[in-house]
């Protein structure tokens, strides 16, 4: 990572992604050194509370003695962002526009809070037309962004593609003509006939009115995409994708790590999260539980008896305790066979994956942070 | 719990949440118990990724529903085909009538325009229940956080269309969703921080931006409690240098890595049991939403075996 100046961490939803962007930027700026941000779209309350998250774009540096309380003495900075969707949309409408007034009227639209709010997974374009103005600004050393949870991991990498060619297709290009010409062009007929009558023809021309207002922020959106594609695609950037060893997860995490190389993407590295401690998985240890379980009434016998290490307590209870250490040893291997299964489908994965074990509790601190961030840094 | 059974007397059910908590296999598994208690059900994926198929072992599920277990139908929503089927309908255009551009185009026109895309898709599953081919829709909608937006499609078409043909259908629409004996949001969450505080705050949305109810809370994956007090206290003496000797003599090998993976389930279960707690206080309660419990399943692969598993489940807590 120390030749890196952008990380875009990845992944489906759910499997940790803020905390493992947390983890790798804490270390950088503890160890690595220089100033390090870390940019986040949603991230869970406590963590952003131990983070100093702020909303609205407010940056806020992660102070001395949260990184005192966990023990280290950095060497750089810590700084965090959390991403406002809405405020980044509004100032991209209005560095694009071609003047203050059409800016207003694209901002007063109805219509403009919808777009602005799902259209073209907005989330993930903005996350990283945010992340290319942090860049440019050169004010940081290392930026780790966090990406926003999506449908679809992959929709991430295509926002700038899509913002572009939404702006050159010929759907726009067909309604932004003038309205009522258009009752000439045949092959937008039955459109307009379809339209009219489901939409009816004042919303339809509301609809119309703004995408016209819209296109005129077409050049500058386009050009912008096209330079926050090639960010993307430098060396300077990394993606780290991050996945739970779950069935669902891994196969979004497998088809986003063989987009990568398509597009020209860097992987830098897999990481597993909340990954069952690998003796979990012992053919020795399996079958030990079993014969405890077996032998769990005899066991319980010795052990309760007088002098036995568990003198005075009864029998029968030790007995059901041996019976579910057993039980749940069984149980446990299950899920991490099922885990050494998934892992095994990930076969074309890249040179470095690192594993962060289940820590069996949440992590609400720069502490916890950093031991993910120990699990991860190599 | 006494209100609980008429979760499965609802006609049409959105199961939400967070993503990655096991929407699709809750929604699967509902199906399948309505089903089994014979109604005639249909099971529609609302974000067509195919999971749903893979709960069934089935064929990949297209817009067209195919039975895929006695009684239970299973469909996955395509909001073009469903423009489609809905012209076809209202304007008694024939389905395949050469409209490929004029859909495309509306499309992307309804892709801007706040419910006209989520109009079509609740809709078609709205239109199912109101024509009665079914007893029962139950629906793999999506993620909590797109949730609101489908819910509250008709009062945002309501705000800003003032005519035509999806105006008309709000009225009836509205009628089904705001139905609470008919219709309403099952969340489900998984007992961790991010998906309980999403939980909490998708409930209060679908309060304050949508009609349709709060039918209950599916907390999924709940780990096993290992041990009562007195167990637990057993279990402490067990870690004691003596015992952990005498077990690995008489086994013949470390026990100890037994005794540890005892001690991660049970401090697991209780750092998520907080968030529980947590949620039973935000949600539950009297006049609350009811919540059902599903234990995390202990499976090699999920498929119909663990679909079953969780029917059974759900159907064990529904007859509490």
């Amino acid at each position: 990572m120390a030749s890196k100046e952008i990380v875009v961490v990845c992944g489906p939803g759910g499997v940790g992604k803020t905390t493992v962007a947390a983890a790798l930027a804490s270390m950088a700026a503890s160890y690595q050194g220089g100033k390090v941000l870390v940019v986040t779209v949603d991230p869970a309350r406590r963590l952003s509370q131990a983070l100093g998250f702020e909303p609205l774009h407010r940056v806020q540096r992660v102070t001395g003695e949260a990184f005192a309380g966990a023990g280290v003495v950095p060497r750089g900075e810590l700084w965090a962002e959390m991403l406002d969707t809405k405020a980044s949309w509004d100032a991209l409408v209005s560095r694009h526009a071609p003047d203050k007034a059409t800016a207003r009227r694209i901002l007063d639209n109805p219509l403009y809070k919808n777009i602005s709010e799902r259209f073209v997974q907005s989330h993930d374009y903005i996350a990283v037309e945010r992340l290319f103005e942090l860049h440019s600004e050169g004010d940081y050393d290392l930026i780790v962004v966090d990406t926003p949870p999506t449908r679809n991991a992959v929709d991430f990498l295509l926002a700038p593609q899509r913002m572009a060619e939404f702006f050159s297709s010929r759907l726009l290009k067909l309604l932004t003509v003038p309205y009522r010409s258009h009752l000439a062009d045949a092959a937008a007929r039955p459109f307009y006939y379809v339209a009219d009558r489901v939409l009816g023809t004042k919303f339809l021309e509301d609809i119309t009115e703004f995408f016209i207002l819209f296109q005129t922020l077409s050049d500058g959106f386009v050009a912008r995409a096209k330079e926050v594609e090639r960010l993307l695609a430098d060396r300077r950037t990394t993606f780290v994708v991050v996945s739970t060893l779950e069935t669902v997860p891994v196969r979004e995490a497998e088809a986003f790590l063989r987009l990568l190389p398509t597009r020209g993407l860097h992987a830098g590295g897999l990481v597993l999260n909340r990954v069952l401690p690998s003796y979990m998985m012992d053919l020795t240890l399996s079958r030990r539980a079993e014969e405890l379980s077996q032998r769990a009434g005899e066991l319980a016998l010795e052990l309760s008896s007088d002098g036995g290490p568990l003198q005075g307590y009864d029998a029968a209870l030790v007995e059901r305790v041996l019976k579910e250490l057993g039980n749940n040893f069984d149980n446990v291997t299950v899920v991490a066979k099922r885990e050494a299964a998934q892992r095994a489908e990930l076969a074309r994965t890249p040179s470095v994956v690192a594993d962060v074990p289940e820590l069996g509790e949440d992590v609400h601190d720069l502490a916890g942070v950093l031991e993910v961030g120990r699990w991860v840094w190599s | 719990m006494a209100h609980l059974p008429d979760l499965l007397d609802r006609k049409l059910l959105f199961v939400t949440g967070k993503g990655g908590v096991g929407k699709t296999t809750i929604s699967a598994g509902l199906a399948l118990l309505c089903a089994s208690r014979g109604k005639r059900t249909l099971v529609c994926e609302m974000d067509a990724k195919g999971d749903l198929a893979s709960s069934f072992e089935a064929a990949p599920t297209g817009f067209d529903e195919h039975e895929v277990a006695p009684n239970l139908w299973a469909m996955s929503m395509d909001p073009e085909a469903s423009l489609r089927q809905y012209l076809a309908l209202q304007l008694r255009l024939p389905r395949a009538a050469g409209l490929g551009l004029a859909t495309r185009m509306f499309d992307f026109v309804a892709s801007a325009a706040p419910g006209v895309r989520e109009i079509v898709s609740v809709g078609k599953l709205c239109w199912e229940v109101r024509e009665r081919h079914y007893d029962a829709v139950i629906v793999d909608a999506v993620s909590s956080g797109h949730i609101i937006g489908q819910l509250s499609a008709p009062q945002a078409i309501n705000s800003l269309v003032q005519v035509g043909l999806v105006r008309q259908q709000t009225g009836w629409m509205l009628d089904i969703l705001s139905d609470r004996s008919a219709c309403g949001a099952l969340i489900v969450a998984t007992p961790e921080e991010m998906p309980v505080t999403e939980t909490i705050e998708t409930a209060a949305r679908l309060a304050s931006e949508t009609s349709v109810g709060l039918a209950g809370i599916v907390v999924n994956r709940v780990l096993p409690e290992l041990f009562g007090n007195r167990e637990e206290q057993a279990f402490e003496a067990l870690s004691g240098e003596r015992a952990t000797g005498h077990l690995s003599r008489a086994l013949g090998g470390e026990a100890l890595p037994l005794l540890d993976a005892a001690r991660w389930m049970v401090k697991t279960r209780r750092s998520r049991a907080a968030h529980l707690q947590r949620l039973r206080e935000a949600l539950g309660g009297p006049g609350g939403a009811p919540l059902v419990y599903v234990p995390y399943l202990f499976l090699r692969s999920y498929g119909l075996r663990a679909t079953r598993q969780v029917a059974s489940a759900l159907s064990a807590e529904l007859e509490n």
